[in-house]
């Protein structure tokens, strides 16, 4: 196994340096200036946006752009924004702590609604909960996050004024108080994320196990006077994960990402909104940062979901 | 109105005959912006009289936090480097200008120990000079004291090409020199008639020498006080993350007693103006909601909830439409809507008559703008108690009917008109918004009355505002028949608003369609006529000047002015604020507070 973790590092690496040249290029020629606000301001004379070009090397050959950046990169300077003139790297640790809570705990939530659901449905297959789960499952995964987010600010916020709808990073109470205030602020998007995310997972959790369930090596078990729950848990669910578990590790970068509609309604500050809200802006440093630890974060997962699936499932082999 | 006529008004103010606000909103209603018509009333030696704003409580501090949303979040805290008005109000919050503007058009001072005037020395008598008096005792939020020098600072700090800051337009044309340690006089290259641009609002921010004088120049984005603002306002820095939020915690050596009332303030950024409004009018999270760009109906519904209530300020802001004088379709020399090219149906002037007969103000300023929108017929604004004599708006589909019928445009067997086999078939675009499609519906409806066939494009707002050289559908190419967005007076004069009509700033090709006038107007009788506005020294005449160019703009038909629209703000019932169409909402940020 340890060549074969080599070989894919060793095959990562330029990967790596591919989709940074692939993105960097693609933004250096799509049209759009991040100075352009300044352009329609009629108060802000063209030498100051020329000056801002020259300053912020918006004017040197692709290239050049590409090597100083990668440079920088390698030295862990991760680039200066050009809207809000601070660096790149302190904009988005800003944001990490969010991103991680909120999304995180949305994919912990989808994961334990998807888990024992998907379980018992398979379980117990075409029984009523297994047809209720299903429904519900459809139903969640067809109602998109706008749509419900806004459905649950209507009714907890607004109707029942039980929650607060606007995301506040900045508690300023401590202590227990502050757990309790977080908790009421971020319920809302984390069942918003979760059950459009746990109810797809339940159906491929089903599957999974319906595919195991019926194997012989079940009905073994069955046969040797195990108990149901033991046959279920020890013997299907185990082997049932396995495919899960890559499907789950590879979902991983997509807590980095943020949710940029879910992160929209509430106000959030998370990566997602300052992705799009850099993309908007031409704020070419900061999309470069954040796609590229996303790709970055994307090639180490898929690894890891390799690895993964190798030593959970001693049939597979490394070649 | 002539200048006689004017000057008549003026001297009924000065007797006592008329009294001062009826003057300033006759002016409005004739296209003078109030801060203009309030310099009129100063040049002539009227003091102005100015209301302060009620303040009722007794001691500084014990309100609480001021929570504040604005949908668009700041991005950076220097005034001098800000994008737009969101980062300008973030640094408003710390850092303040020697006077801000009120709501009559009057100003204030906030560092000025008070404003100059004529009859107290501060202005010259050839309007070349202004004097300012500093207040005494104000202190930087570290204690340091502020004098002339820092003003001297902020003058150089901006001029400076290499810092490249935005407010450089207005301080590279004067000379600021300290006349003692809290007197500076600034220096006017020819005679200025609007004198108030150089550290007044938004963009006379004064910034501490002893903090960034060792970062002039290339060096003034490695400042670290561009992101850790120290200034003299009535909050000090806590925190700034760019684009969410900004806090504030009270400074309490602030210059003016009892002041500020709230122990806190928080900004927050993101989300949309539904929401912002909901939180504010509806579920009471929020204090303060910035530019509430929600249909009337449905602030109205959340308004019930009793919690908060919608101000409505007025301001020289106006949604409009623009005629192009050009042909969209032929490509000349690389460029669509080439000014060398001429429109096959908006050249005639009987056409640009009938469309402007068929916009139906008063239906879109009921149904969709409500409390929101004032329909108008000049293009600086208009109250509606007021009518212009020069120039009335009129919805009439039949007489537009009878104007093109006149002119030679006959029905064809599908209903739409044409002449000389070319048809009435336009294109009017605008940015993805629901107010504004709901506007262009109807009048598309009422010009299909008319036998115009009207297509209906819409762009999303951050291209079409963008000035993208590469993207088509910009507004400053104009590659379509008629276009419809608001204009914003973003400097109370008028000089720097009727600029969008000067043949030199016509946007084309060869200034990357930066120019001003996007509607490629050109007219060698306005040019003249705005440029003796500019060198004219007697603020009588050049609002004169202005209401003449106002009209022809106007009258000419090449743009049609719908609504004159007030800022729409949303504030908890309870909360006191001092709010002004003419400068930033947290122009006067001390005198808020919240009744008990």
């Amino acid at each position: 196994m340890g060549s074969y973790l080599l070989r894919r590092l060793l095959v990562a690496l330029p990967s790596v340096l591919g989709i940074s040249v692939v993105l960097f290029t693609v933004l250096a020629l799509a049209p759009g200036d991040p100075f352009e606000e300044l352009a329609t301001n009629p108060n802000v004379p063209a030498e100051v946006r020329a000056m801002l070009r020259i300053k912020f090397g918006l004017d040197d050959p692709i290239w050049q752009r590409y090597f100083r950046w990668l440079g920088a990169m390698l030295q862990g300077d991760w680039g200066f924004s050009f809207i809000s003139r601070v660096d790149v790297d302190k904009l988005i640790l800003q944001r990490v702590p969010v991103t991680l809570a909120v999304i995180g705990a949305s994919q912990l939530l989808a994961l334990l609604i998807a888990l024992p659901v998907g379980i018992y449905s398979a379980a117990k297959p075409y029984s009523w909960f297994d047809r209720i789960a299903s429904t519900l499952a459809f139903v969640g995964f067809s109602l998109p996050t706008f749509f419900t987010g806004l459905l649950l600010i209507l009714l907890f916020s607004i109707k029942l004024d039980w929650l607060p709808f606007v995301f506040r990073s900045d508690i300023s109470e401590t202590g227990a108080q502050w757990w309790w205030q977080q908790l009421r602020q971020s319920i809302m998007p984390v069942m918003v994320l979760g059950l459009f995310q746990g109810a797809s997972w339940t159906r491929y959790v089903r599957s999974a196990m319906l595919d195991v369930i019926r194997l012989d090596y079940v009905t073994t078990a069955r046969s040797k006077g195990l108990k149901e729950r033991v046959v279920v848990m020890k013997h299907v669910v185990r082997n049932a994960l396995i495919p899960v578990v890559t499907l789950v590790a590879l979902q991983m970068p997509a807590v980095f990402g943020g949710a940029i509609i879910t992160e929209q309604i509430f106000r959030i500050p998370g990566i997602g909104s300052l992705l799009i809200d850099a993309i908007l802006r031409n704020d070419t440093p900061v999309i470069m940062a954040v796609t590229f630890v996303f790709a970055c974060l994307v090639i180490l997962f898929n690894l890891i979901a390799d690895l993964l699936y190798g030593w959970l499932d001693p049939r597979i082999s490394y070649r | 109105m002539e200048e006689r006529a004017v000057r008549k008004l003026i001297e009924n103010v000065r007797v006592g005959k008329l009294p001062r606000r009826s003057f300033v909103q006759k002016m409005v209603a004739l296209g003078i912006s109030a801060p203009m018509a309030s310099m009129m009333l100063m040049h002539a030696g009227i003091a102005q009289v100015v209301n302060a704003p009620v303040y009722k409580p007794a001691k500084r501090g014990g309100g609480g936090a001021l929570k504040v949303l604005w949908w668009q979040g700041a991005t950076l805290l220097q005034p001098h480097f800000a994008a737009g008005t969101k980062d300008q109000e973030g640094s408003r919050i710390f850092y303040e200008p020697l006077a801000v503007w009120d709501n009559e058009g009057n100003l204030v001072p906030i560092l000025a120990a008070e404003i100059p005037t004529r009859a107290n020395g501060g202005l010259s008598a050839d309007g070349k000079s202004v004097l300012w008096k500093l207040k005494k005792g104000v202190t930087w939020h570290d204690g340091q004291p502020f004098t002339a020098d820092d003003c001297v600072f902020t003058w150089e700090f901006a001029r400076d090409p290499a810092t490249a800051a935005v407010t450089s337009g207005i301080y590279k044309d004067v000379k600021v020199e300290k006349v003692d340690s809290h007197t500076i006089r600034v220096n006017y290259s020819r005679a200025t008639p609007f004198w108030a641009t150089a550290f007044v609002a938004a963009e006379g921010m004064i910034i501490p020498k002893h903090l960034f004088a060792p970062y002039i120049g290339g060096k003034s984005r490695e400042a670290p006080n561009n992101l850790k603002p120290i200034g003299t306002g009535p909050y000090k820095f806590v925190d700034f993350k760019p684009g969410d939020i900004v806090r504030g915690e009270i400074y309490n050596n602030y210059h003016m007693p009892n002041r500020p009332f709230f122990d806190s303030i928080e900004m927050k950024g993101g989300g949309d103006a539904a929401s912002a409004a909901r939180a504010v009018l509806q579920t009471g999270e929020y204090d303060y909601a910035w530019n509430l760009q929600v249909e009337d109906e449905v602030l109205k519904r959340m308004e019930a909830g009793g919690k908060g209530r919608t101000h409505i300020i007025p301001s020289g802001d106006i949604e409009f439409i623009q005629v192009n004088p050009t042909d969209p379709v032929a490509e000349v020399d690389g460029e669509r809507s080439s000014i060398k090219t001429k429109h096959f149906a908006f050249t005639e002037p009987a056409v640009r008559q009938a469309l402007g007969l068929l916009a139906d103000r008063k239906g879109i300023q009921e149904f969709i703008y409500g409390r929101t929108g004032i329909a108008t017929s000049n293009f600086v604004n208009n109250p509606p108690r007021f009518r212009s004599p020069n120039t009335k708006w009129e919805f009439n589909i039949d007489k537009a009917n009878q104007l093109l019928d006149g002119a030679g445009w006959k029905r064809g067997a599908d209903g739409v008109r044409e002449k000389g086999g070319k048809k009435m078939k336009f294109v009017l675009q605008t940015s993805v918004n629901g107010i504004r499609q709901k506007e262009q519906a109807v009048i598309k409806q009422a010009c299909q009355k008319a036998g115009i066939d009207l297509e209906l494009k819409s762009i999303t707002a951050a291209v079409f505002f963008s000035s993208d050289v590469a993207n088509p559908d910009t507004y400053g190419k104009f590659y379509c028949d008629l276009q419809m967005y608001t204009t914003t007076m973003t400097q109370p004069d008028a000089e720097r608003f009727m600029d969008q009509y000067l043949t030199k700033e016509v946007s084309s090709k060869a200034n990357k369609w930066q120019g001003r006038n996007i509607c490629r107007w050109q007219n060698a009788e306005y040019d003249r006529i705005y440029a003796q506005g500019e060198g004219e020294l007697d603020p009588v005449k050049r609002a004169a000047l202005f209401i003449q160019l106002n009209d022809m703009v106007v009258n000419d038909g090449v743009v049609i002015p719908l609504i004159s629209r007030p800022r729409v703000r949303g504030a908890a019932l309870n909360l006191v604020t001092t709010l002004s169409g003419w400068d930033l909402d947290f122009g006067q940020l001390q005198n808020w507070y919240r009744e008990a």
